[in-house]
């Protein structure tokens, strides 16, 4: 037993199991299972899986798959580019889960770290494409693209403007992301290209992409003045290393600039993960997409950073949101960042320039072999044109190389050069051209470029001190070390978050996703090259359908919410082939996650809104009486099982029914999946679709920010809809469009998902969904003496997770929610979640991972500021000068020669005595969140802010 | 108690009738259900509004609330001093007027609330 993964997975040894059994008066794991969840949706069998492998079996076994995959030379472009990931950045960010296992940093005082480096990604992406403001990332290039044209749409003064004029020269899986997007909203998309195409009132605004699909660089002034003398927007599809030599097209008039980061040291990952970036003008932030890091400062006055604006976003605004959007790629935003911090601009300018004379290189040597070069202008991408079998013949050639070229069409093929190809690639590549010929010569390395002096750029960028100090592996480390050293992962404690499922991410699952075969795989290289990837994939879809009782799973989606929107279309899709395309309402719970009704809207779907009970129950006699009301129109109820209040309703088979009786289908939002694997499902429940967040469930982590993944299983009538891919034979016969931009979503991390159901197997995630529910009921049982617990089944039992009501003790001391997440931090946790599902309220999921102790040690903190409280009731600490509402307490406050406070310094810092052998100190005290918002600022201050 | 002076709607606007003109605001009870007011977004002058129309949005750190007109009329003032100081709301409510309003139908004014009325509706 002791060296099987279940066993380094789960917490709890399993004399623990029995004192916590005691403590929750259980007679037995399944007894207390049986109290939890309703007789009737319990699986009758169990999962139907093999069982779990060790971590060194699992690792045999994935080198075998690797093997399967072969890794050649790509040179595809596509947006997507090789890229030299500098060690120190793969050991000390990529492959560290100090940096990867943080969750978002909606507690900004346990965040400084890494807001501090996606503030550098910001200020990063701001220069080189020459705008005011850049978000923190976005899931990929495509997507970032559809939320410009959705940002354009809305800043449009008239709402009958409803069309896009789209340059045909852009990338086909963006083009499939726009049209996805824009049909449910009532947009139209002109394919036309810009520079000339008529701009009536109707047109509300353009995207363009320069380089260009061919790779030729686009004037794009003359297109923005014809755009806005028209009163429409532009927007600008990018590449970040071109930008650095090319004129930003924030400085030709764009209005958003979008693209990928992902050639700024982030592996290819066979699609992802990888962080689109979004850019705007400061007058449009308020309606942009996405996270933003700005900088305010703490009670002290210090300097200190925290996500602006959240009330763009769908957790606050639901429907009315600026987009679905949750997460961010933060993991990867802040690999490219450090990419820019560690080479600076002159290091960054200098990969460009060898870019560009190799590529200027070879279109001369090519030309002197009788190619037609016919890109007048370019940066790294040549296209070149000629006969069919000539086209051919050099596809054999290369592929036998092992190299990869992109053949959009039969009579062409295009060329992109990245900074991993030295001068043996290129005369490998220019051999290739030659053929036959012996005399195929490259010219002398230089500085020729194919970019016309018109189009160079001369302003500067990455000015800043931080991209210009740290450019020695032992500068970059240690800068690395200090940002990291800010903030709490799961290396340094028990990140309660409910509704997070913040579980382990084991070392074993990780690994793989930084293996070159992996790796180092293009998006769109030939499908025989990418058979291990392949093999993965369809057994990890087996696996899931098998978890969800579904017929089929699309890997597609890049995120639980594009999740939501994918099942959504699918579902419109099925109705539409039934003649009743007319079904658009949504129905969804009171108590459901924000993204559900953002997402119902992206969707083209009107939401309405289901009643919850006073026990936070789904009202059934509501629902009967909104499903019937709609029963011409309904397309779905939006459920999430067990509930958002962590709770199996035990009605859950007969709202399914109601739903399904007026025309309906049900989608499950997977969030709480963590409390159903191997012991009900999806299916057995009655649901028609689910996503499944993999960064929740199945051990994705949570990098800080994202990267996630969204998959949805769908039911067999379902299966024909899931979507497909312009460049990627993917999903059913009658599939939806892509909703990302690679075919199966952010790939490689797709790996550490198949790692945790291979090495748990199935009966090993059953256990661990048991033994989650266990350490929510400990906690429960512990702590339920000291604060309320809202919500819980008939036998008085909550799911995975429990909420604790903190509305009375505020009423009664002043001391609020957010005071004690605060708290927590001087104690060493990360708070749990704050004022989610229920204001005024702490939702803590403990998952199966958590140890025991470390339990006990949380229940201690959380007695102990109880206690705290107390203090506060009694009249014994002051109301508003107390540990509570001064938390947290850095060091530089704690050892301050003066000291006004009525508590002790030790009762500020060393609360409890285990933390005089281990402390973690908040490096500000509390942000002043209303400041950072009214003095909006997300680039890195200039220097003299310092000072 | 409220100020006797101003009118009040059920959501948590104020008015006050002066000359030809309605200055519109919030109330102290919905700044405080607000808590820190960071953007207040403002109509154009000139716009039409209808009574009860959503004439802008108000946003705090955790939260954004429509803003909707006690009265229908032309908005012929906006309090362009709420762009850079948008605390002044939560510091002086009733004295921080939002928009004025050329009010059209007068008999609107009768069916809102006074000071009592909304002090009751607030308990």
């Amino acid at each position: 037993m002791s060296d099987t993964f279940t066993s380094r997975h789960l917490g709890p040894r399993p004399d623990d199991i029995a004192d916590m059994l005691a403590v929750v008066k259980a007679p037995s794991l399944e007894a207390l299972i049986g109290e939890i969840i309703p007789a009737d949706i319990r699986l009758a069998q169990p999962l139907r899986l093999d069982a779990g492998e060790t971590e060194h079996g699992y690792h045999q076994h994935l080198r075998r798959i690797a093997a399967e995959n072969r890794v050649c030379r790509s040179y595809i472009g596509l947006g997507y580019h090789d890229t030299i990931t500098p060690p120190v950045i793969q050991r000390n960010v990529f492959e560290n889960p100090g940096w990867y296992t943080p969750y978002t940093p909606y507690q900004a005082e346990i965040a400084q770290g890494r807001l501090e480096s996606l503030l550098n990604f910001q200020t990063m992406v701001s220069d080189l494409t020459g705008m005011e403001v850049a978000n923190a990332s976005l899931l990929d290039e495509a997507t970032a693209a559809a939320e410009a044209m959705a940002l354009m749409f809305r800043l449009h003064k008239s709402a009958a403007a409803k069309t896009m004029i789209v340059s045909p020269k852009i990338f086909p899986h963006v083009k499939d992301v726009l049209m996805v997007r824009a049909r449910p909203l009532g947009m139209a998309l002109r394919f036309e290209d810009p520079a000339t195409a008529a701009f009536g009132p109707e047109v509300f605004g353009v995207y363009v992409q320069s380089p260009d699909d061919h790779g030729a660089l686009v004037d794009l002034k003359p297109i923005c003045d014809r755009a806005h003398a028209a009163g429409a927007m532009v927007s600008v599809g990018s590449d970040l290393l071109t930008l650095t030599a090319i004129v930003p097209p924030g400085d030709a008039g764009a209005d958003i600039v979008v693209g990928n980061a992902q050639r700024f040291g982030v592996p290819l990952g066979y699609g992802g993960p990888h962080a689109a970036f979004f850019a705007t003008r400061e007058s449009f932030v308020r309606q942009a997409p996405g996270r933003i890091i700005g900088v305010s400062q703490d009670s002290k006055g210090r300097r200190a950073y925290r996500m602006a604006l959240q009330t763009r976003e769908q957790h606050i605004r639901r429907e009315k949101a600026t987009s679905n959007i949750c997460t961010a790629q933060a993991l990867l935003a802040n690999i490219s960042a450090f990419y820019a911090v560690y080479h600076g601009p002159d290091g960054l300018k200098a990969i460009a320039a060898r870019v560009a004379d190799q590529t200027a290189r070879l279109a001369e040597a090519a030309a002197a072999e009788g190619w037609e070069q016919v890109n007048a202008t370019y940066f790294d991408t040549l296209r070149f044109e000629g006969d069919a079998a000539k086209v051919a013949s050099l596809r054999v050639a290369a592929e036998a190389q092992g190299i990869n070229f992109r053949y959009p069409s039969e009579r062409v093929v295009q060329v992109s050069l990245n900074e991993t190809a030295n001068e043996a690639d290129l005369a490998d590549v220019l051999r290739i051209f030659a053929g036959a010929s012996q005399h195929a010569k490259l010219g002398e390395p230089g500085q020729r470029t194919g970019v016309p002096a018109p189009f160079r750029r001369s302003s500067a960028f990455l000015t800043h001190p931080v991209f210009n100090k740290h450019h020695s592996e032992t500068e970059i480390m240690r800068y690395i070390r200090h940002l990291e050293h800010k903030d709490i992962g799961l290396d340094t404690a028990m990140i309660p978050l409910g509704s997070c499922t913040m579980k382990l991410n084991a070392a074993a699952e990780m690994m793989p996703v930084t293996w070159p075969e992996f790796s180092r795989m293009h998006p769109f290289v030939p499908d025989s090259q990418a058979a291990g990837y392949r093999r993965m994939f369809m057994e990890l879809e087996e696996t899931l359908a098998v978890i969800t009782g579904f017929a089929a799973v699309s890997l597609q989606p890049n995120s639980g919410a594009q999740g939501e929107f994918a099942g959504l279309l699918v579902i419109q899709a099925y109705h539409a082939s039934r003649g009743q395309g007319g079904r658009r309402v949504a129905l969804i719970p009171q108590s459901a996650h924000g993204t559900n009704p953002a997402s119902a809207a992206m969707a083209g779907m009107s939401v309405v809104i289901v009643a919850c009970d006073d026990q936070g129950n789904i009202d059934v006699a509501d629902l009967q009486t909104k499903a019937k009301a709609h029963r011409d129109d309904l397309s779905c109820l939006m459920v999430t099982y067990p509930s958002t209040h962590g709770v199996f309703e035990d009605r859950i088979r007969e709202m399914c029914e109601i739903v399904h009786a007026h025309g309906g289908q049900v989608y499950m939002d997977g969030a709480n999946m963590n409390a159903q694997v191997g012991l009900t499902s999806p299916a057995n429940i009655g649901a028609d679709v689910c996503h499944l967040n993999l960064h929740k469930t199945f051990a994705i982590p949570h990098g800080g920010g994202g990267p996630g993944m969204g998959p949805i299983g769908v039911a067999k009538h379902l299966a024909p809809f899931l979507p497909g891919h312009a460049l990627v034979k993917t999903g059913g016969p009658a599939a939806i469009q892509a909703v990302s931009a690679a075919p199966w979503g952010s790939a490689s991390i797709l790996l550490i998902s198949y790692g945790y159901t291979r090495m748990l197997g199935g009966a090993g995630m059953t256990e661990a969904t048991r033994i989650a529910m266990l350490n929510a009921n400990y906690l429960k049982a512990r702590l339920e003496a000291h604060y309320p617990v809202l919500y819980a089944g008939k036998q008085g039992r909550v799911a995975h997770e429990l909420i604790f009501d903190l509305r009375p003790l505020k009423a009664k001391t002043g001391i609020d929610e957010t005071d004690v997440a605060k708290r927590l931090m001087d104690y060493g946790f990360h708070a749990p979640t704050v004022s989610f599902p229920v204001p005024g309220t702490l939702m803590v999921e403990p998952t199966e991972s958590e140890p025991k102790e470390e339990l006990d040690r949380f229940c201690q903190a959380m007695i102990a500021i109880r206690a705290e409280i107390q203090a506060v009731a009694d009249g014994t600490a002051d109301p508003k000068d107390n540990v509570l509402k001064n938390a947290p307490h850095t060091a530089e406050d704690c050892c301050a020669t003066e000291w006004t406070h009525p508590y002790s310094r030790e009762n500020a810092a060393f609360p409890v005595p285990e933390l005089r052998h281990h402390k973690y100190w908040p490096p500000v005290s509390r942000v002043d969140n209303p400041f950072g918002d009214r003095n909006l600022i997300c680039a890195c201050p200039p220097i003299e802010a310092y000072a | 108690m409220y100020p006797t002076d101003l009118k009040y709607t059920k959501d948590h606007e104020w008015v006050r009738f002066d000359g030809g003109e309605a200055a519109v605001g919030i109330t102290d009870f919905a700044q405080r259900q607000l808590g820190d007011v960071v953007f207040v977004e403002l109509p154009e002058v000139g716009r039409q509004l209808k009574q009860h129309e959503v004439f802008g949005t108000i946003e705090s750190v955790k939260a954004v609330s429509e803003l909707f007109s006690p009265v229908s009329g032309e908005v012929v003032a906006v309090n362009g001093d709420l762009g850079n100081h948008p605390e002044r709301v939560n510091n002086a409510a009733h004295e921080t007027w939002m928009i004025k309003v050329r009010p059209s139908v007068a008999s609107e004014a009768d069916a809102l609330l006074d000071s009592a009325a909304y002090t009751e509706l607030t308990k």
